[in-house]
């Protein structure tokens, strides 16, 4: 039996590093923005900091921030960032082939840890399993820098809060880093159709509470993209062979 | 909210982070997924993108952007343009904060 190398030293731990940072400006950027904002919603810098630290999950904390200095029931509070967080439910469902060799613990420490930058670059990374120790540094790397990039620029924009100019709209930067992510996944026919059909669901869905449109967008993209994947004549007959298996 | 809440309150809101995203994990046997739902399964990146990205470039207080004087627009086509054209992250986060500070500092758009 060979001594295990430490997790840093695994060449997939530089991949998900690497890939990280060419979007850590935007993931700045918006920490930058959430630190601002929860500064302003007037939970004081001390708990909005913990917050941070503790929470790892942007939308669900602005959710729940106005909530929380309103004094909401505990529950209603919980309720809302669990709301806001149904997509990585979904996501979930997906780590689980990847992940399933790990301990429950060890499952939920690196799940913990996955954003949606993460799940989104793993699965474009790894279409397909292939060794638990190459996924887990992989998410490792990704993991760190995207920690990083978002905590120092939270506790920054917490600190900053009065002396950072909102006109400026910085925030975007986050945006923008969203848009070459999206723009990377559309592929193929199937993905344009998926992501226009996504698009008109989360906006017919807008007025819907707690970012559930978000939610519908996702069942409107998988409905879409697995009908086209099926009726699409263009299909190579290897990859339906393989679904018969 | 006393100090005593908020603490509750935080310590809940990181169990809630944990249990979302390892809502599939926490099982020890095997679950069942069907073939169909973990084919669909990679469509479901791109469907949240879009929905949160939307609101972002391309509306304001919940309606579609009405006006052509409206930086986000110029920004987003910019991103796309030089996405489209070298690949890079970096550069389409670069270039389009360059043209959104340009236009909104210098034309208030």
């Amino acid at each position: 039996m060979t001594i295990p190398t430490p997790l840093w030293r695994h060449p997939e731990f530089a991949v998900g590093a690497r890939e990280t940072r060419d979007v850590a400006l935007g993931i700045g950027a918006w920490g930058l923005v959430a630190g601002v904002a929860m500064s302003k919603a007037g939970l004081g810098p001390v708990f909005a900091i913990a917050m941070s630290l503790c929470v790892f999950a942007g939308s669900a904390q602005l959710a729940a921030l106005p909530l929380m200095v309103q004094g909401a029931p505990l529950w209603v509070i919980w309720a809302t960032a669990f709301c806001v967080n149904l997509r990585f439910i979904i996501f979930s469902a997906g780590w689980r082939p990847y992940l399933q060799s790990l301990s429950r613990p060890m499952r939920l420490f690196v799940a913990y840890f996955t954003v949606d930058f993460t799940y989104i670059a793993f699965m474009r990374r790894f279409p397909k399993p292939v060794d638990a120790r190459a996924h887990v540094a992989y998410v490792a790397g990704n993991a760190v820098v995207s920690w990083i990039a978002w905590q120092a620029t939270t506790v920054l924009g917490v600190v900053l809060a009065d002396v950072i100019p909102e006109r400026w709209g910085l925030g975007f930067a986050g945006s923008l880093a969203l848009l070459g992510i999206t723009a990377s996944l559309l592929v193929d026919r199937a993905t344009w159709i998926a992501a226009a059909v996504a698009a008109c669901a989360a906006l017919a869905a807008f007025a819907l509470p707690l970012h559930l449109n978000v939610v519908v967008a996702i069942a409107a993209a998988m409905a879409v993209g697995i009908l086209i994947d099926h009726l699409s004549p263009a299909r190579p007959a290897v990859e339906r062979q393989e679904d018969a298996a | 909210m006393t100090a005593a809440m908020t603490i509750a309150a935080i310590a809940g809101l990181t169990l809630v982070s944990i249990v979302t995203r390892g809502f599939f994990l926490i099982p020890e046997r095997e679950l069942p997924i069907p073939a169909w739902l973990r084919e669909a399964l990679r469509y479901a990146p791109l469907g949240a993108l879009v929905a949160v990205l939307l609101p972002e470039i391309a509306m304001t207080d919940g309606h579609l952007v009405h006006t052509w004087r409206d930086a986000r627009l110029y920004a987003t086509a910019t991103g796309v343009l030089v996405f489209l054209a070298t690949r890079s992250l970096l550069g389409t986060i670069l270039a389009g904060t360059a043209v959104l500070l340009a236009l909104r500092l210098g034309l208030g758009w």
